[in-house]
Parts: C-alpha cells; sequence; structure tokens
C-alpha cells in the first residue's frame, strides 16, 4: 500500500484538482460533465479485473465477474451516453464562435 | 519481458490515464472544448483497461472478457439507444453499476484472508459502505426517473429507520474492522444492510430533486473508487476517483445552489409531500384552442418560450423550434428562457433545444431573461410546471418557496402547453394556470406545437 502521508497527500491534492476543474463550469455543461465525470470513475473497471484476475475460490471469480461486468457497464455506458450529449455542442459551438467573433 | 518490466508499464499507464482524465474533465468543463474532453478520458480509459491485462500473474482471463464483452454490448446498445430526454436516469444507472463494482472489489479484498493493516480494512469497508449505498440509491433513482416509481414513499418514523439502518452499516463495518467477528455471514449482513439503506435514503426522495440526488451518488461512487484503489494499490483508481469525489460534490452543491435548495433539505425533508401545501388557490383554468393562441403569438411582437419536461417527454423540441421559426419569419422576437432545472437535470433542457438546431443566441438563462418577461407579450410555457410556479416567491408555506423561477406570470399573456390538469413533478399546485392572463393549451406538447405551426400557415 502507498505509505500514509503519501496517501493522504495525494488525496488532498487530487480532490482540490476535482474542485478547481469543476470552479466555473456553465450551467448548460452541468450534465454532461456529471455524465462525463460518471464515465471517469469507471476506472473502477482496472481494479475490479485486477480483483477476478487474482481471484482464487469460486465467490471471489462470482463477485469478481459482477464486478468487472458492472464496471465495464459504467465505463461503456458512461462514454456512450456522454459522447452523444457533447455531439449536440457541435452547431452549438460554431454558433458562440460566431457570435463571439 | 520479466514481471518488473511489465509491473513498470501498467504503472507507467496508469500514470497516463491519470493525467488524461484530468485533461479531458478539464476540456469538458467549457462550451468549446466539450467535445474533445470525452475524447481525452476515453483513451486514457482504453490505455489503463489494455495496461491492465499486462499485470503480473492474473488468472481467469475467460472469465474477464466474457464480463467485459457482456457489459460493452449491453452498455453500447441501450446508451446508443436511450432518447435525449431518457439520459439523466441512463446516466443513474451507469453510475449505480460502478458503485456497485467498487463495493464487488470491496466484497472480495475483505473475503479474502490474511491479516491486513487497519487502515487498509478500514478503506476497504468504507468504499463498500459508499459503493453498495450509490449502487442500491442510483437504481431507485433510475426506477423513478423511468417512471417505474412515481410517488415518493414516506412513512412515519421514516428518519429514525434510516437512522438505524445506517448505525447498523456502521457497526457491522467496524465489527470487521476491528476483526473481533468475521466470516461470511457477517460480510453479507454488512452489504445487505448498506444496500438497504441506499434503497431507504433515496425513497423518500421526489423526482424534482433526482438530479441532485444523482450527482451525490456520482461523486460518492467516485470516493468508493478512490478508497478501493487506495486499497488495491492502484494509482489510476485513487487519483480519477478523489477527482470525481471532489468535482461530482462541487456539481452538486452547484445543482443544489440552482434549486436554492440546501442539500440537507434535498436529503432529508419530505419535498412535495402534500400536494396541498401550497394553499388555496382562487380562479379557474381557461383553455383556449390552438388557432387562437398561434393568432396571438403572430400578432405580437416578443415571445418568450419556456420549455420543460413535458416538451422533452413529448419529443416536441423539433416541431417547437419549426413553429418558432415561422414566428421569426413573420418579424417576432423569439426568446428561450432555461430555468437552471429545466427538464431532469442542468442543462439537460439546453442538449435538448441543441439536437433540434435551436441556435444559442435565442437561448437565455434565468438571470438573463427574467427581467425580460414584463414586455414580452406572449410567454410560450411547454410542459413546464413547478420552474414558473409564481408562488415559489410569493407563498412561504409552499414546499417549493424560495426556488428561483422564471417570471413567466409577468408576461402580458401565458399560454400553457400541458397535457392534462395535474400537478407537476413535485406534486404542487400552480398558480399560474389560475391567473387571468393565462390560456391553457391541453394535449400532448408535439401534437399541440403541430397544430400551431398547422393554423400559422393557415394565417
Amino acid at each position: 500500500m502507498i505509505d500514509g502521508f503519501m496517501a493522504l497527500y495525494i488525496f488532498m491534492l487530487a480532490a482540490f484538482t476535482g474542485y478547481e476543474i469543476i470552479g466555473r463550469v456553465p450551467v448548460i455543461l452541468h450534465t454532461p460533465l456529471m455524465s462525463g465525470s460518471n464515465f471517469v470513475h469507471g476506472i473502477v473497471l482496472v481494479g475490479a479485473m485486477v480483483v477476478l484476475g487474482e481471484a482464487d475460490t469460486t465467490l471471489e471469480k462470482v463477485i469478481g465477474f459482477i464486478g468487472v461486468f458492472l464496471a465495464a457497464g459504467n465505463a461503456v455506458g458512461g462514454y456512450v451516453v456522454t459522447a452523444r450529449m457533447l455531439e449536440m455542442f457541435r452547431s452549438g459551438k460554431d454558433g458562440r464562435k460566431e457570435s463571439a467573433e | 519481458m520479466s514481471g518488473i518490466d511489465t509491473q513498470w508499464l501498467v504503472k507507467a499507464a496508469y500514470f497516463a490515464a491519470a493525467f488524461l482524465f484530468i485533461v479531458g474533465l478539464k476540456r469538458m468543463s467549457s462550451p468549446k472544448t466539450a467535445r474533445g474532453g470525452i475524447l481525452w478520458a476515453g483513451v486514457g480509459m482504453l490505455v489503463a483497461t489494455l495496461a491492465t491485462f499486462a499485470t503480473p500473474q492474473m488468472e481467469n482471463f475467460i472469465l474477464m472478457l466474457a464480463a467485459m464483452g457482456l457489459a460493452t454490448v449491453l452498455a453500447w446498445w441501450s446508451g446508443k439507444r436511450v432518447a435525449m430526454t431518457d439520459m439523466p436516469q441512463m446516466v443513474a444507472l451507469y453510475n449505480g453499476m460502478g458503485g456497485g463494482a467498487a463495493a464487488a472489489i470491496g466484497a472480495v479484498e475483505l473475503l479474502g484472508d490474511g491479516e491486513h493493516a487497519l487502515a487498509f480494512i478500514t478503506l476497504a469497508v468504507a468504499g463498500s459502505i459508499i459503493g453498495a449505498v450509490s449502487f442500491s440509491g442510483s437504481l431507485i433513482a433510475f426506477a423513478k426517473l423511468q417512471g417505474w416509481m412515481r410517488k415518493p414513499l414516506r412513512f412515519g418514523g421514516q428518519q429514525a429507520v434510516n437512522l438505524v439502518v445506517f448505525l447498523a452499516t456502521l457497526a457491522l463495518g467496524g465489527l470487521l474492522i476491528s476483526g473481533e467477528a468475521g466470516g461470511h455471514d457477517l460480510i453479507l449482513l454488512f452489504f445487505l444492510a448498506a444496500l438497504l439503506f441506499g434503497v431507504l435514503m433515496t425513497l423518500p426522495i421526489g423526482g424534482a430533486d433526482m438530479p441532485v440526488v444523482i450527482s451525490l451518488y456520482n461523486a460518492l461512487t467516485g470516493l468508493a473508487v478512490a478508497f478501493e484503489g487506495f486499497v488495491l494499490d492502484n494509482a489510476a483508481m485513487i487519483i480519477a476517483g478523489t477527482v470525481v469525489g471532489a468535482a461530482g460534490t462541487m456539481l452538486t452543491q452547484l445543482m443544489a445552489r440552482a434549486m436554492n435548495r440546501p442539500l440537507s433539505n434535498v436529503l432529508f425533508s419530505a419535498f412535495g409531500e402534500s400536494g396541498g401545501g401550497g394553499g388555496e388557490i382562487s380562479g379557474s383554468m381557461k383553455p383556449v384552442d390552438a388557432a387562437d393562441a398561434a393568432v396571438m403569438m403572430a400578432y405580437g411582437e416578443k415571445v418568450i418560450v419556456v420549455p420543460g419536461y413535458g416538451l422533452a417527454v413529448a419529443q416536441a423540441q423539433h416541431r417547437l423550434w419549426e413553429f418558432c421559426q415561422k414566428l421569426i419569419e413573420r418579424g417576432v422576437k423569439v426568446k428561450f428562457a432555461i430555468h437552471p432545472v429545466a427538464g431532469r437535470m442542468p442543462g439537460h433542457m439546453n442538449v435538448l433545444l441543441a439536437e433540434a438546431g435551436v441556435p444559442y443566441e435565442l437561448i437565455f438563462d434565468l438571470d438573463e431573461i427574467n427581467n425580460e418577461f414584463p414586455s414580452a407579450d406572449v410567454a410560450l410555457v411547454v410542459g413546464a410546471n413547478d420552474v414558473v410556479n409564481p408562488m415559489a416567491r410569493t407563498n412561504p408555506e409552499s414546499p417549493i418557496y424560495g426556488m428561483p423561477i422564471l417570471d413567466a406570470d409577468k408576461a402580458k399573456n401565458v399560454v400553457v402547453i400541458k397535457r392534462g390538469q395535474g400537478t407537476g413533478f413535485s406534486g404542487v399546485e400552480n398558480a399560474l394556470f389560475f391567473n387571468d392572463n393565462t390560456r391553457m393549451l391541453y394535449g400532448d406538447a408535439q401534437d399541440v406545437a403541430g397544430k400551431l405551426l398547422q393554423a400559422l400557415k393557415g394565417l
């Protein structure tokens, strides 16, 4: 395990990063961003893979299988849905640019 | 390659993934770069996942690929197929899956024998509780938004029951941590208690508050992932989970603020319970037909459209925009007013209007447009209800009192397109519908928009 204080430092810095990222996000991006961050915690997939990969007993394999299934669903579904939502901003983006110029 | 080298490769891949996630999220927080943002994050996910296969001493690859394949097909199919209007519940569903996965990791770690440091077990237990709560809570949120569960479920002493279940969960977790007791039964009981708490916590929350709740569960899943990341010594999970946990918490606060409701209020108060909580409303609802409404708007100078969830449900955004284009051709000024929580989630309505091709220049948010209502000839309310309820301004008794609303009632005329005479999602009567200058246009928003268009063409 990562040494205690180092773990706390990583936790703190990552938490500030998260706060900073969301700081001044416009309302129109709330839903896509929620969906996007939902995709990002799909990284739980790699943990579930390791757990299943190291499972020995049947029970561990079953739980590990469920874990990988759920995590992959989180990652794939999260990506598809976010990409579809953001696709909607194509025309919007261009319109914004024109009006700004 | 030797074991050391592959381990290095996996770590390098996780580092790259963490970097790509942060850049991706950062880009997603600005409209100009948002579309590229998800690609960055997607590449990060791909890199991390592929590298994980190279982790030394792993087995069960067939099972792993089967689980991933099955989930990928199902999630891809459902994600592609779902209508834009149903996005919020899909986010809830996928989020719940992530929480469940974090809980599953915790379960396997707790099942494993061998001596572990106190911090290890504590984090595994904490991640399991949070993940399980997020899992069952998100599923309830999904069911509610999907319409499988229309009414918030409440009973006497509910908060006391919830508290007891919560404390029981903590106590069971404490037992696991202390190592005084163990075994499969205790672990099973512990997870059941956590899952039950997630269900109980979400049941009493009304549909109008669901977006905030989903956002909260999103943050919780991030935290659970981070905790289990510490347990597995997996830096990608720690960084991504923590960033999402913090970002999600911030986003939850922003949403709650947009609704002018403190988070504690959302979670612990019975919202929209009474339905009659707004007191008596005098007057009656006055119907109007589509032809008259179309004339009213065609000969006005300025029309402000207030879209709401009804528009989303009826998929009326395209037809409505066609109608508005005709109005614009006639020289009528048309603007769209979007309440921060119109639809089911903040920003949801902007996505729908963008889908229909409404240019951004015509879309305004609450602060920008509220002082324009008095100069509007017609406020066209399409399937919105609570967000235009003047009682939020005037009646301290009302459950939605204090929520910022669009002042549609201040327009010279108000036309409300609405399916029936029922109350909104919060279950509160709307005083706007009884105003003297309000006309009700009953029907499905798409049909009505079609009729309005027809009537306009006939002029």
